[in-house]
């Protein structure tokens, strides 16, 4: 046991592809990049690689710092480092910004090959199972047969489940945190009002705002608060921030009154700086596509049959986004399978962002977790 | 690892090599690691504590998070071989509704608990107080236990209820007891089943 140590300062990596992407939507890449980040080393057997795969928001910096920006820390630092629950002492972890993402793999804010332009609205949509493939063809690249693990959050926990599916020999353990086996249809609709906000900005230009030299940022916003309501808990907004009122009394105006329309706004406003409309849209529809039991008819274990890999399955009692419900399903199907599987849910007030924190109990079944791989 | 039971003796000669086995309560999963040491079953333990849900995950052992007394809603019919509940029956308040979801999601139901009818704590309850013994290590203000049973009540609940007792196996303290086991045994181990 050592105190928990960062990464340190990390540097992003690129790669090119050249063999066509055939994607789920009809669509062909050509061509394209994929920016990737990795901490620890590659053993010689190439057996103690794990994939952390990201979220909607998220990026390939999953963890560390960069040498010109000390406080970029990675989005799940606390996850990643030596003495970490995730050891790069034991472990080579890889991160990887999705197709489509805004973070430089190619996507929307990236030049076109063809043209020569930006793609904007005009690239492709792309699926989660599209985003495996993209991460497998990584894997090959850096030598990496099977992964001892593949683990992710939310979205990135369907990425980990959809590795299982279509690569049972290629991954050996994987985490499913706070996901689900698809998108109920309340949750769909979360999506459809945020994708709202962003198609119906006047500065959207069918996704061509980069040509006008402006960006949606309004519809952005209100996309990431409506968003943002969705990840914290009643529970958790009414303790942080009740109602109460930033002037202390009703101004009976439209400005910021109550202390959760500032916060809302201030995470809207921040997201919207630094975030893409276009990758907001197609990384949401990417969401909503989710069903790997579709071709099932629906029977989620014939779909998960094909996974061979050691389940871990965490929920938090009060994600309301991707409820325990959800996991649990994830949980019987791999149970009818005989898979090796183990579900925690964890008390955690802070709703579906609770993934991200370091919560004692989670970090602590993580560790086991990890320890538990041999590599 | 804690201490071996003397009852999970007994439950390994009922498991059969390869089986599909609930532990449910399963502790930090010794039992689970041991059946799939010498049985090589498909074990999945069921448990409510998170410490003890990490201890099974440490001990390289599947488990479920779940709360028994809502029942084993989610897990199919028929789909274990043998469900087990060792030493927790005592623990739990919904008694009928759990032996019931045990013997649908498995052809078997395995069950121990501490017979209250042991002379030992009979004696005790003559001196007036509250027996404390191996089977039952708690003082009476920090007992998990919520249902205090004997084996002449286990008998009758599982008559009135047609759950069929297919074999039962009761120890003082480790010892196999032949005779008057509502006097001389402190735990019994019963193998139920669907009677018909």
């Amino acid at each position: 046991m050592i105190a928990p140590q960062s990464v340190g300062v990390v540097v992003p990596q690129r790669a090119e592809f050249t063999t066509p992407l055939a994607l789920r939507s009809g669509g062909t890449l050509n061509n394209y990049h994929l920016v990737y980040e990795t901490y620890g080393t590659l053993n010689a057997d190439r057996s103690n690689a794990v994939l952390v795969c990201h979220a909607l928001s998220g990026s390939h910096h999953v963890a560390g710092t960069y040498a010109d920006a000390p406080h970029n820390v990675g989005w799940w630092d606390n996850l990643i480092g030596p003495g970490k629950p995730l050891d790069t002492r034991k472990f080579f972890v890889i991160g990887v910004n999705n197709l489509g993402g805004c973070y430089g793999s190619s996507g929307p804010n990236q030049i076109n090959p063809a043209t020569g332009k930006l793609w904007g609205a005009d690239f492709p949509f792309v699926t989660v199972e599209d985003w495996v493939e993209s991460q497998a063809r990584l894997a090959d690249r850096l030598g990496i047969e099977r992964f001892a693990a593949v683990v992710g959050g939310s979205l990135g926990g369907m990425q980990a489940m959809s590795w299982a599916l279509q690569y049972p020999d290629r991954v050996g353990h994987v985490a499913v945190i706070a996901a689900a086996p698809k998108l109920t249809a309340q949750n769909i609709a979360f999506n459809e009002v945020a994708r709202q906000a962003i198609l119906s900005d006047p500065e959207f230009h069918g996704g061509h705002y980069y040509a006008h030299g402006v960006v949606p940022t309004r519809g952005l916003k209100l996309a990431r608060m409506v968003g943002h309501i969705t990840y914290l808990s009643d529970d958790s907004m009414a303790e942080k921030f009740g109602r109460s009122l930033r002037h202390g009394r009703n101004t009976y105006s439209y400005d910021v009154e109550f202390e959760i329309e500032s916060y809302l706004r201030y995470q809207g406003d921040k997201f919207a700086g630094y975030f893409d409309a276009n990758t907001y849209l197609l990384t949401t529809k990417a969401l909503d596509y989710f069903d790997p039991a579709f071709e099932y008819g629906g029977h989620l274990p014939a779909a998960l049959a094909r996974a061979s890999a050691d389940f871990l399955v965490i929920s938090f009692t009060t994600d309301w986004r991707f409820s325990p419900e959800r996991s649990r399903e994830i949980v019987y199907a791999l149970l009818h399978n005989k898979r090796n599987v183990s579900y925690a849910e964890i008390d955690c007030p802070a709703g579906h962002d609770s993934f991200l924190l370091d919560e004692t109990r989670y970090h602590k079944l993580l560790s086991a977790w990890f320890d538990r791989i041999e590599v | 690892m804690t201490s071996y039971r003397y009852d999970y003796d007994v439950i390994t000669q009922w498991i059969e090599p390869g089986e599909k086995v609930l532990d449910l309560g399963c502790g930090d999963g010794e039992l689970l690691r041991h059946l799939m040491d010498v049985r090589q079953v498909q074990g999945y333990g069921v448990e409510n504590d998170p410490d003890k849900l990490l201890a099974s995950v440490n001990n390289g052992v599947n488990v479920i998070q779940m709360d028994l007394e809502k029942g084993l809603v989610g897990l199919e019919d028929g789909f274990f071989d043998h469900v087990i509940m060792s030493l927790s029956l005592q623990a739990m308040h919904n008694t009928l509704g759990i032996l019931a979801e045990m013997l649908r999601v498995g052809r078997e139901a395995v069950v121990s608990f501490p017979n209250f009818g042991y002379w030992r704590h009979r004696q005790s309850i003559l001196n007036g107080r509250m027996p404390v013994s191996e089977s039952l290590p708690h003082q009476w203000f920090n007992t998990p236990n919520v249902r205090f049973f004997t084996i002449a009540d286990f008998d009758a609940l599982c008559e009135m209820n047609g759950i069929a007792v297919r074999e039962r196996l009761a120890f003082d303290e480790g010892k196999l007891v032949l005779d008057e086991a509502n006097f001389l045994a402190s735990v019994a181990v019963y193998r139920l089943g669907r009677n018909g």
